[in-house]
């Protein structure tokens, strides 16, 4: 059937004029994990943010957005404030780069992890608290019910980001959008961060839209990538043909410019 | 890491200066980093030039043109300042345009010839406080250690008390004058320089201009003169051109007090004071209020603009 | 840990105002001539008796570093000198004053923060367009606009032209004063149930309240749009609206509370432009506080009581900035936790 989320030439327009984004098409298949790979610049994050309604003021976009994770297909790009708000968190969800800046350092984790719910999923502060316990332990944080009376400031990098994925998560979202949530990470909690997401993948049936400038973490996690260059997508596939028979001239020296091919052997492959 | 951020600074953006004859580096290698920073400075002058895009900006400056000319012209524009006459308390008319005051002198005459005191003051004011407080803050950012702590607890000082309150003190302890004023003023306004120049200091001081040229064996005087005195430019611009409107503020809010300027001298503020006591000539008061609004509001938009332009974040939150 | 946070801020405070009472001593001694003959009244000077008291009291015969140790300990008793205007020792006269600035500082401070929060984030919510440019012309005219000659303009209009408020003072003058208990007169009146009184005392504060909430919100909302311009920005406050969070929700609980802690620290930055205002507004509002008291002194170049006036309004600045560092630490978890 036709995937989750499929971008149709997607383009961005900043306020200024300059276009970031050009032409894009995407797809995300449900329950499948698609990476998007580009150096800084390259347009990745400006997409994610159209998916998440989240652009710079007074951007404008071309193309379409189709979502079918709520029954109905819906352009995304078409919703207005009110609309946004039913969709994000509750079927489409995000995690940043860095969870220090991420979380909020004033509010306690269980305020963090708890406030969308009952909202949306209109709980009440027991449930959203026992449900925000369940999240945590999910994602790996040691004695929940501690944590959720914690502020950041008080747990480590990883942690933090594991914080950052269980509040993702708590509306049960369908897509969770990942706008390389491992960079800020040491590698071996960055291991942690991408397992737990493929368990997550496997076991929940999530969809992942994996943004990472990093080929390595690409493969260990994708079955799909797109290489995004200047606002364009360059060349797409399956992530083993890409970055073992590249055949764009950028996705070769993308993969040449790594450091070491070699590393790839430690990462546990896509699954 | 130095490696990979030398990369990505182009090199057309910094075109490489020859080794000026008689410089301590003559290594190319070496030249060519220290070309490189000098680039914030060129971008911040080519920033500079882009406030004339908002019209507010012109029309400020226009206005402080008006005022310089004004004030440079006020003996052949207008009459005496303070020549009295028995037409005492006229409202505006064709002969006395703002009318006249409580010893028959012309308002118009008066606050046209303010315009001589109170921009040559504060420019005064801000030169002052810009030496000292700029000296002792490249002092105290250079130096640092014991030097620096001593040198910024002596701002706390100063900050410890609201401006207008000290300068009221020290200007009352001299005794009223225009010197005294000015010294007040300069007083209280010093530390604010002090504060903005150590911190542009530490912030070149802490990146690898100087890190960079140090290890290239440039004496510690010699960085200061060539990475630290140039790099301090912006901020002090924007401050000082703020503060230049806050030094007639304060001037005016002296002469109001009864300490700035002695009678007859054309003060705005002292002539408010003397419009103040009966609401019925208001002309005496409202047109040096218009002159103190219209002078301080033109350098409060350029210094903002200039502030947009080259640092957000110095100036902001020391005031 | 917060309690550690607390100490350091109380012994920088002390050390603080021990430097301020340092910057008042030398003053006095930076009067040019005889500093008795610039304290003392011209009628006390021709009596030796009182001359050589005032020489015992303030240990003039002793070195500079002793008599520095002789001003401490007069101090510390409450002796700002004796004002030689009213002739009554300066504290008194501060003590019978300060309620009168009381009454407008402090809805004045009031008003200033709600205004100013609420103003700032609209600015910075709005920003680059109409209503924040709006905001940032407005607060500009409000910096640089003298704050004696704004309320001699309010003045003039509210009462002169429309009638519609009283020309000064704290009460209508056929008006007996209520009993002085708080030393507000507002209050002291509702508390004896007078409420016509009550009505009288509030239209007399607002015309001061207003010029003094003007300059001070001008300041306020610069400081506010900046601050939340880059609370706006954070990534935390995406993460709040990519979970689905309604706007007001998002304003409120993320943005506002991230954005408190930096008005917090300039509260008192605040604070210190109304006790300017009071000492240039009070005086054309014919206020009898604290403002007017240092207008009259300067005026009339009643050094004791400027110099008793600067002092105390440092160390009321000194303490209130110690406040606004307590609230800071203990509003920001980082702070009180870490």
């Amino acid at each position: 059937m036709s995937a989750l989320l499929s971008l149709d030439r997607l383009s961005v327009t900043l306020h200024g004029g300059q276009r970031v984004v050009e032409d894009i098409s995407l797809e995300v298949p449900e329950g499948e994990i698609v990476g998007v790979a580009g150096e800084s610049g390259s347009g990745k994050s400006m997409t994610a943010s159209a998916l998440l309604g989240l652009l710079p003021d007074r951007s404008s976009t071309g193309g379409h957005a189709w979502w079918r994770g709520g029954g109905d297909e819906i352009d995304l790009l078409t919703l207005d404030q009110r609309a946004w708000n039913r969709v994000r968190g509750t079927q489409v969800a995000m995690v940043f780069q860095d969870a220090t800046a991420s979380l909020h350092p004033m509010l306690t984790v269980g305020t963090q992890v708890t406030e969308h719910m009952r909202v949306h999923l209109r709980m009440s502060r027991r449930q959203a608290r026992d449900r925000a316990v369940e999240l945590l332990d999910r994602v790996r944080i040691p004695d929940p019910e501690h944590a959720l009376r914690s502020y950041p400031h008080q747990f480590s990098g990883g942690m933090r980001q594991r914080v950052a994925i269980a509040a993702a998560l708590a509306c049960q979202p369908r897509l969770l959008v990942a706008d390389e949530p491992t960079t800020a990470l040491d590698v071996t909690v960055q291991a942690g961060i991408l397992r737990l997401l493929e368990e997550l993948r496997a076991e929940t049936g999530l969809s992942v839209l994996f943004i990472t400038h990093d080929l390595a973490v690409l493969a260990a996690l994708t079955t799909r990538a797109y290489v995004f260059r200047e606002g364009r997508v360059v060349e797409s596939g399956a992530t083993e043909q890409l970055l073992f028979h590249p055949e764009h001239e950028y996705t070769r020296t993308l993969v040449a410019a790594r450091p070491q091919a070699d590393d790839w052997d430690e990462w546990e492959g896509p699954a | 890491m130095s490696d990979t951020a030398r990369e990505t600074v182009p090199d057309d953006v910094t075109p490489a200066e020859p080794a000026t004859p008689g410089s301590p580096v003559a290594d190319p290698a070496a030249d060519r980093l220290l070309a490189r920073r000098r680039w914030p400075q060129r971008l911040r002058l080519a920033r500079v030039h882009s406030i004339w895009r908002q019209p507010a900006v012109v029309v400020a400056v226009g206005i402080l043109a008006v005022w310089v000319v004004l004030a440079l012209l006020a003996p052949v524009l207008t009459a005496d300042p303070i020549a009295q006459s028995p037409d005492l308390y006229r409202p505006p008319s064709a002969a006395h345009w703002f009318g006249t005051d409580e010893l028959g002198r012309d308002v118009f005459a008066r606050v046209v010839h303010g315009a001589r005191l109170s921009l040559p003051l504060a420019v005064v004011i801000v030169g002052c406080s810009l030496a000292i407080g700029g000296l002792v803050g490249l002092l105290a950012g250079y130096l640092g250690r014991a030097a620096d702590e001593i040198l910024m607890r002596l701002t706390d000082l100063v900050f410890a008390f609201p401006q207008i309150i000290l300068a009221m003190a020290v200007a009352a302890v001299f005794g009223p004058s225009t010197r005294n004023a000015v010294l007040a003023l300069v007083v209280v306004s010093w530390p604010i320089y002090a504060r903005v120049i150590r911190s542009a200091v530490l912030s070149i001081r802490s990146s690898d201009f100087l890190a960079s040229s140090r290890l290239l064996g440039v004496g510690p005087w010699q960085a200061l003169r060539r990475d630290v005195v140039p790099n301090s430019v912006g901020p002090a611009v924007v401050l000082a051109t703020l503060e230049l409107g806050n030094a007639v503020l304060m001037l005016a809010a002296l002469s109001f007090l009864g300490l700035g300027p002695r009678p007859p001298a054309p003060e705005w503020g002292a002539m408010i004071a003397a419009g103040s006591r009966d609401l019925s000539i208001w002309w005496v008061s409202v047109f040096p209020g218009l002159a103190i609004l219209t002078v301080v509001l033109a350098f409060n938009i350029v210094g903002d603009a200039l502030r947009d332009r080259l640092d957000p974040r110095y100036a902001r939150g020391l005031r | 840990m917060l309690l550690g946070f607390l100490l350091r801020r109380a012994v920088v405070t002390v050390v603080l105002l021990v430097g301020v009472t340092l910057v008042s001593f030398l003053l006095i001694q930076a009067v040019p001539g005889d500093t008795m003959t610039a304290t003392l009244s011209e009628q006390a000077l021709q009596d030796p008796e009182v001359v050589a008291a005032y020489r015992a009291r303030w240990g003039l015969d002793e070195p500079l570093h002793v008599q520095y140790l002789v001003y401490m300990r007069n101090l510390l008793q409450g002796d700002l000198g004796v004002s030689q205007q009213t002739g009554r020792p300066v504290l008194d006269d501060l003590l019978t004053y300060v309620p009168a600035t009381l009454e407008i500082a402090l809805p004045a401070m009031l008003l200033s923060l709600v205004l100013g929060l609420a103003i700032g984030l609209y600015a910075a919510v709005r920003h680059d367009r109409f209503g924040d440019h709006a905001v940032r012309a407005g607060t500009l005219v409000g910096l640089s606009t003298p704050p004696f000659w704004l309320a001699l303009v309010v003045l003039y209009v509210f009462f002169y032209l429309l009638g519609l408020s009283p020309s000064g003072g704290r009460l209508s003058t056929w008006i007996v004063p209520p009993e002085k208990v708080t030393g507000s007169v507002v209050v002291d009146a509702a508390l004896e149930g007078r409420w016509d009184v009550v009505w009288d005392a509030v239209q007399h504060t607002a015309l001061p309240v207003l010029v003094l909430t003007v300059l001070t919100v001008a300041m306020l909302v610069r400081f506010v749009r900046s601050a939340m311009l880059e609370v706006l920005d954070a990534d935390y406050v995406r993460a709040a609206r990519a979970k689905g969070l309604p706007t007001s929700r998002v304003l409120t609980a993320h943005v506002l509370r991230a954005g408190l802690v930096p008005v917090i620290t300039v509260s008192g930055l605040a604070f210190a432009g109304l006790l300017s205002g009071t000492v240039l507004v009070e005086q054309i509002f014919s206020w009898p506080g604290v403002g007017q008291y240092a207008f009259r002194s300067a005026s009339a170049l009643d050094l004791p009581a400027v110099l008793g006036v600067s002092l105390f309004v440092a160390i009321v600045y000194t303490a209130v900035n110690l406040l606004v560092d307590l609230a800071y630490g203990l509003i920001d978890p980082r702070i009180r936790l870490s």
